[in-house]
């Protein structure tokens, strides 16, 4: 199989290979995320009931809870949190969270944002391998 | 793309204001760049959400701040936390490690200079922010209402970059801080509704949650809110914008500061939509509010975002020196200030003597749950009646009004306004 190159914006530097988790909606990680275990608890979500922990975690954005950063920022602390994160628009909330998730626990998780046309290429279960200047492997 | 920096955003950069500040300044200038922000602006205020603890990493970061020394230098203010820090632990089923963390980090911002009001309405304390001042304001609808309401100019900003950005002083210029960003999108129109409807509270919890969900994450504009329309039901509005929506600002033509007219609100162009709100939008948004059929209610939570001096007087007004049933546990969430207010009025006596939980510091809607929170719930805010079934073990909500809520807690049961209810109130007169 020819391997796809996909350039992205680097919101958060770090590098993951990790099979991809492909959310259909947009996710607080406050409320609708338990940070304890990585799983998503928002009832209303289509991918209710799933654990991120070790995905490349494709998700349009966040939702606009202020807990959104703490939410990210605890699950990569416990390791339960995604591998990597492919957003389809920028995203302060989810950057702030990796990016200190980074700077307190030297763990260094990437969050990238992909064009429109890339973002619906990405399939559940490939496995994505993301560099740091932002280029992914499908 | 890279903002373009001063030179003392460069020095603290560069780290020559101490390790605190500048890696708060690394924060801030990846999220500018994140937000394609030109340059950075100065902030007068800040109000902290990253105090309310779900999480040891919340802990670890304002520990370490504390470790380097960080100090506001402009006021910073509490938002509410999970716990009373006053009284008894109220959230009796938290386990041990929630509880002592939970109390633990608020300590942690007071030791960088933080007022500690823990409040979610931090606009009812006198000294907050006023008109065209340029803020970080984090709390949904504190955002909602400080932008809209008092006419100052903030973002929704989330944890740890709220802190951030007050630790420097500093924020990008970009979105609700700058005069485009804060041109309407969407215009709804409720004019032809009644006076009585819209002098009535419930209406602006319903207002707000049927804008939010029209508008998703635009400026809405309201067109044909009552000119005396009070700041209680400019702050229903405010929540629950915030709480269907990603709402962080909205205008109110006539009524909110920012709003003389339309041409003003949309800057000369026409509103991307024009929404004549009717009669039926208006009822299902109101139905869609209450999750379980009428029946013996075991808890009413009032005060979301935290109840304001005026609704003490109302709902004191409403109590008459009536006991609340023996059944029903009634909690008020409200800040210490406005609960000091209400005491020197003689008036907290009277409401605890019949038998409710006037609560400060936090919220009934978060989980852990508060004691007694089971079964069939009633609220008078549209913000708790969105959030709490998804978050709380409880059978489902009964939203109403303040005066339905009184009603209900001395009878054990739901109970409804017949002339509130009645299909009549609801039409458009025109």
């Amino acid at each position: 199989m020819a391997e796809n190159i996909v350039k992205s914006r680097v919101l958060n530097p770090g590098e993951a290979a990790a099979p991809a988790m492909v959310l259909d909606d947009p996710l607080s990680f406050w409320g609708g995320f338990d940070p304890l275990s990585g799983e998503i608890i928002d009832q209303h979500h289509p991918q209710a009931g799933q654990r991120v922990g070790g995905h490349a975690l494709v998700i349009p954005s966040s939702r606009g809870s202020a807990g959104t950063p703490a939410g990210i920022a605890e699950s990569i602390r416990l390791g339960v949190g995604p591998a990597a994160i492919i957003l389809g628009r920028e995203d302060i909330n989810i950057a702030v969270g990796a990016s200190v998730a980074a700077r307190l626990y030297s763990i260094h998780v990437p969050v990238v944002v992909v064009e429109k046309n890339d973002f619906s290429i990405l399939r559940d279960g490939d496995t994505i391998e993301v560099l740091r200047d932002g280029t992914l492997r499908l | 793309m890279k903002p373009d920096l001063t030179t003392r955003d460069a020095a603290i950069l560069n780290g020559d204001e101490g390790e605190a500040k500048r890696f708060a300044m690394e924060i801030v200038v990846q999220a500018a760049e994140i937000m394609n922000a030109t340059n950075l602006i100065d902030v007068s205020f800040l109000h902290i959400d990253a105090c309310h603890y779900y999480g040891r990493a919340h802990i670890d970061f304002a520990q370490y701040l504390v470790d380097l020394k960080a100090r506001f230098d402009i006021p910073a203010w509490t938002n509410t936390i999970p716990v009373n820090l006053e009284g008894s632990d109220i959230r009796a089923d938290a386990d041990p490690t929630f509880s002592r963390e939970a109390r633990q980090l608020p300590g942690l911002y007071e030791a960088m200079g933080a007022k500690p009001v823990w409040t979610c309405a931090p606009y009812q304390l006198l000294g907050g922010p006023e008109f065209g001042d340029q803020i970080i304001g984090s709390e949904s609808n504190a955002v909602a209402y400080y932008n809209s309401v008092v006419g100052a100019r903030t973002n929704k900003y989330g944890d740890f970059f709220e802190v951030c950005a007050g630790l420097v002083g500093r924020t990008p210029y970009a979105g609700l801080h700058t005069n485009a960003g804060r041109r309407g999108t969407l215009l709804l129109d409720v004019s032809d509704f009644s006076d009585d409807l819209k002098s009535e509270n419930m209406f602006h919890h319903v207002l707000g949650y049927l804008t939010g969900k029209l508008a998703g994450a635009g400026v809405p504009v309201i067109k044909g809110l009552l000119s005396d329309t009070t700041k209680d039901q400019l702050k229903a509005i405010s929540a629950a914008v915030a709480a269907s929506g990603g709402v962080g600002l909205f205008h109110a033509i006539g009524v909110t500061p920012e709003a003389p007219d339309l041409e003003t609100v949309f800057q000369g162009q026409s509103p991307r939509q024009t929404i004549k709100v009717s009669s039926d939008m208006l009822m299902n948004a109101r139905d869609q509010l209450t999750t379980v059929s009428n029946g013996p209610v075991a808890m009413v939570a009032v005060g979301t975002p935290h109840f304001s001096f005026s609704e003490f007087q109302s709902l004191t007004a409403l109590m008459d020196g009536q006991l609340v049933h023996d059944d029903v546990t009634f909690y008020v969430t409200t800040s210490r200030f406005v609960r000091d207010m209400v005491a020197q009025e003689g008036w907290l006596e009277m409401l605890e003597n019949a038998g409710i939980d006037v609560i400060v510091d936090t919220c009934t809607y978060f989980t852990p749950a508060v004691k007694n929170c089971r079964g069939r719930v009633m609220t008078n805010s549209a913000k708790w009646a969105y959030y709490a079934p998804g978050m709380l073990p409880i059978d489902g909500v009964v939203f109403g009004s303040l005066r339905e809520c009184v009603e209900t807690a001395i009878r054990g049961a739901a109970w409804r306004d017949p002339d509130l209810w009645c299909e009549q109130t609801w039409q458009r007169t025109l």
